[in-house]
């Protein structure tokens, strides 16, 4: 009868966007006669943040501040075609489809500046705060205001832009299973401490360590709202969630979340996250991706830490005290490895 | 709690920009914190009538009759559907890809393979009437043997769960029973071996748990046209699944979604809109279908279960010579999206190691429960678990510190991967380093100097020269689609192909030869169904199917 401690690692990569490719996200994006500017997709929000990373690329490479964006997103009527959110690859593949739209908009609107200002387009750059101004001469300048309504009643121009992001599909090899299953990976490395009960077989994560890899991260926030959520339900997955608890069988099937064990606020392990962050060459602004894979080396980390704290090694998930139980049982009882 | 070492890879970046990398507000977080947002239940429009599903008690059965007639008298019902109700009622989910044979279908007429699966949908004025309603429909059922076990649902003699796939395996490329992975030669690696290390291990069914359940408001529009408020995860996989299904051009369904309440992949499935559409097609009313908190923990997909069984060749000093996997990815009753995640999972083994003699079969096996579907880190979590957890394994066989042994076997810029490209942009090294220094685990200087940007490639970009292929598990008489798929395997095999000694069991072929995308047996006897009169028929049969891979070319014949 006593508590035992114990330290698990793992590590991983994760592939980003769908496999194969083949999966085309379409932008459209354009402004109003007030410089405002509106992106038009058909991407899903589902919590993660794709509207605003979205906006914030589009504000990037419009070059006006983040607020004159607006992202309308999935109305079939308005937005063009997007394969959707999932497969990690809404940042990655959107992402590329907004900056391509936005680049087409952007060299309207300087042009339009540029013919204000009676200069040569190729000239201009813009403050990101609303103002666009000959490269090394800040006072000839014109709002991006001012250009896009030149653009709309004087000029006769659209500012407008069309993005489209398509990694094509690649083949598989029957054979030998040769493709190019994607671009880019994100990465992470993990390490867990638990401790077990050795009476009632239940394990508690104390603490995590961690670092992931997300590429460029493009909204700090929002990549530590998914490292966060996500690890945690990885831990979860580790050693309460499962719709079958004795998969195979399917008897005892939860149907609410009062059977359907989850962790609860004080079961949460502190969770210190270190972001590593090297641009995928084809991501936008070097973004990947982290929503997915952020859960993935919790399990096996976990599962890991319960053999270096009891020496039971539980290969079937969840790791229920059920299991504990039996594996101590079998052991004869604790045996601490402390090999981390 | 978190920090952000920018020293990493800080020449790769230009970290000087407006707005990428600022901690900016969600654009929505003032709609979500006030409860403003609409999500698509926020559309309750006037006279929305509610559709239940009448759902199997058995893992399989064959449905003698389904008595609909007590049920439409009931207080508050305005109509029963049934499988003859729905245009086209059998798809699978990848057909917008041309990928897999439609396998599902959306009402069943002739027979369930899992409990839950739906046979009838009551429309009813309240939820609580169709709830009663569902009650009144009799169903005669006669139960059949059923299988739930991956290991059971391949072996001879097994119940065939799905018709079209007869031994119970997606046939891969028309060719194969698994997805094979071939690099190098394990058996050659492990013979020679100081260390051999198996596992088995077992990926547990998870819900995705959305705090929204899964659902969609269809309701008429002016014009002829069909709007659908839905939790889509992807509105045009929903939007094409629906034309299809319901037989109508796109361009009449206008589908609305974007905000959602957690999705984890749970919300791909495109399960209700084209029942949602079609109520209100048949009844020229606002409906709304969604789940319970029950159905979305048993009838919605869950994450499958996955088994996997991991064979490694070890050196003495902690190299992996040679890893094989066998993988059994548990489909459930139908494909959903199960084909797919296998070649993706297949497409990252070994895991981000490099190891150069590999070999994987992995199975997409139906079996007599809820089909699978996917959820976040699709295809990879479950063999994650099993290979991080070999690695320990593996580690504590040789006595190297776990960490060191993954810095050890990583993966490095220009390192040639078992699905025959090069790694680059890899960081996995540094993310170890990372938790390392952090945990205060003690790397020797060797794991201390090592780097993701040197010590790859070389040596460690070629292919094998020889890599051993073999012919087992080969199938005849499929087509399961265009996608993705080589035209000749031996053509690109520039090694003189080992064909090792077929197993002798009979060659796995479909009850009939299918035409291509048409069931091998169709399981509605009715697949043509005397029309429920939608307000318009439609020309052509596929004419409102969207399929993105004819769209963008990929389509071959």
């Amino acid at each position: 009868m006593a508590l035992h401690r114990g330290r698990g690692f793992a590590a991983i990569n994760y592939p980003i966007g769908m496999n194969l490719g083949g999966d085309p996200s379409q932008a459209l994006v354009h402004s109003n006669p007030d410089g405002k500017f509106t992106v038009a997709l058909s991407a899903i929000d589902l919590g993660q943040g794709m509207k605003s990373v979205t906006r914030q690329i589009a504000a990037e490479t419009l070059g006006v501040p983040v607020e004159d964006v607006y992202v309308d997103t999935a109305d079939s009527d308005t937005g063009p075609h997007d394969m959707g959110s999932f497969a990690s690859r809404g940042t990655h593949r959107m992402g590329n489809a907004v900056i391509q739209a936005s680049q087409e908009a952007r060299s309207v609107m300087l042009e339009a500046a540029a013919e204000e200002l009676e200069v040569d387009a190729a000239d201009l750059v813009t403050d990101g705060r609303g103002n666009i101004h000959v490269k090394g001469a800040p006072s000839r300048s014109i709002t991006t205001m001012a250009a896009s309504q030149a653009a709309q009643f004087k000029q006769g121009r659209t500012i407008a832009g069309r993005g489209i992001f398509l990694i094509p599909l690649s083949e598989v090899d029957p054979q030998t299973g040769e493709m190019t299953p994607v671009s880019c990976f994100a990465h992470a490395a993990m390490l867990v401490e638990v401790e077990v009960d050795d009476e009632t077989g239940e394990v508690a994560v104390l603490d995590m360590q961690s670092a992931y890899e997300v590429g460029r991260a493009l909204n700090p926030k929002l990549v530590e709202q998914q490292l966060r959520g996500g690890a945690w339900m990885g831990m979860s997955h580790a050693i309460w969630e499962t719709t079958e608890p004795y998969y195979p069988s399917r008897d005892h099937g939860p149907e609410d979340f009062n059977a359907y064990v989850m962790p609860g606020p004080g079961d949460l392990a502190p969770h210190h996250i270190s972001v590593l962050e090297r641009p995928a060459p084809d991501g936008p602004y070097g973004g990947k991706g982290p929503g997915e894979m952020c859960a993935n080396p919790v399990l096996p980390a976990v599962v890991n830490a319960v053999y270096d704290a009891v020496g039971v090694r539980v290969d079937d998930l969840p790791v229920t005290p059920e299991k504990v139980l039996r594996g101590l049982k079998a052991n004869g009882g604790a045996k601490p490895r402390k090999a981390l | 709690m978190i920090e952000f070492r920018k020293e990493f890879f800080a020449d790769e970046r230009d970290d000087d920009l407006n707005e990428v990398g600022k901690p900016t507000r969600r654009q929505d977080i003032l709609g979500h914190v006030t409860g403003r947002s609409p999500f698509f239940d926020d559309h309750l429009f006037d006279g929305l009538l509610h559709m239940r599903c009448v759902r199997s008690p058995h893992h399989h059965a064959r449905i003698r009759r389904v008595d609909t007639a007590e049920a439409e008298k009931m207080p508050g019902v305005v109509r029963v559907l049934t499988g003859k109700d729905v245009p086209t009622n059998l798809n699978t989910l990848l057909s917008l890809l041309d990928f897999g044979i439609d396998d599902e279908p959306i009402l069943s007429t002739a027979k369930v393979a899992y409990r839950g699966e739906p046979v009838a949908a009551v429309i009813a004025a309240t939820e609580a009437q169709a709830r009663a309603a569902v009650k009144a429909v009799r169903v005669d059922w006669e139960v059949l043997p059923h299988v739930l076990d991956v290991e059971e649902a391949i072996k001879p003699g097994a119940p065939t769960v799905c018709e079209v796939y007869p031994d119970n395996k997606f046939i891969y490329h028309g060719k194969y029973d698994h997805q094979k992975l071939r690099f190098g030669d394990v058996e050659a690696a492990f013979a020679s071996a100081d260390h051999i290390v198996e596992g088995r291990y077992q990926m547990s069914p998870i819900e995705q748990a959305p705090i929204e359940t899964c659902g969609a408001i269809a309701a008429p529009e002016q014009n002829d046209r069909y709007v659908c408020y839905t939790s889509t995860q992807a509105l045009f996989f929903s939007l094409g699944t629906a034309a299809k299904v319901l037989q109508t051009p796109s361009s009449r369904l206008h589908f609305i979604g974007g905000t959602v309440g957690g999705g984890f992949g749970g919300k791909v499935d495109s399960i209700h809109e084209p029942l949602a559409v079609l109520g209100a097609m048949l009844t020229g009313r606002p409906c709304k279908y969604a789940w319970d908190r029950g159905e979305e923990m048993q009838v919605g997909a869950p994450r499958g279960a996955e088994r996997w069984y991991i064979k490694d060749a070890v050196a003495r000093d902690g190299r992996i010579t040679a890893r094989k996997f066998i993988g059994y990815f548990d489909s459930g009753a139908y494909t959903r999206l199960s084909s797919y995640a296998i070649i993706k999972g297949v497409g990252h083994l070994p895991g981000p190691y490099t190891i150069p003699n590999v070999y994987a079969d992995v199975y997409c096996v139906y079996t007599n429960r809820t089909p699978a579907t996917a959820m976040r880190g699709f295809g990879i979590t479950g063999v994650d678990f099993a290979i991080e957890n070999h690695m320990d394994k593996v580690a504590e066989t040789v006595g190297v510190n776990p960490i060191e042994l993954r810095i050890l076997n990583s993966y490095r810029d220009g390192d040639m991967k078992a699905h025959r490209r090069e790694a680059k942009n890899c960081a996995l090294v540094e993310c170890c380093q990372v938790v390392a220094e952090k945990g205060g685990v003690t790397l020797s200087p060797d794991a201390r100097a090592a780097t993701s940007l040197t010590g790859g490639g070389g040596e460690r970009a070629q292919i094998p020269n020889f890599t051993a292929t073999d012919e087992h598990g080969r199938v005849e008489g499929f087509d399961t689609g265009s996608y993705a798929q080589k035209a000749s395997a031996a053509a690109t095999a520039p090694q003189p192909p080992r064909t090792l000694p077929a197993s002798q069991q009979p060659t796995s072929r479909p009850v009939q030869p299918p035409a291509s995308h048409q069931p091998a047996i169709p399981p509605t006897p009715a697949a043509q169904p005397a029309q429920p009169a939608p307000p318009q028929k439609p020309a052509a049969s596929r004419s409102g199917a969207m399929r993105f891979s004819s769209l963008s070319g990929f389509r071959r014949r």
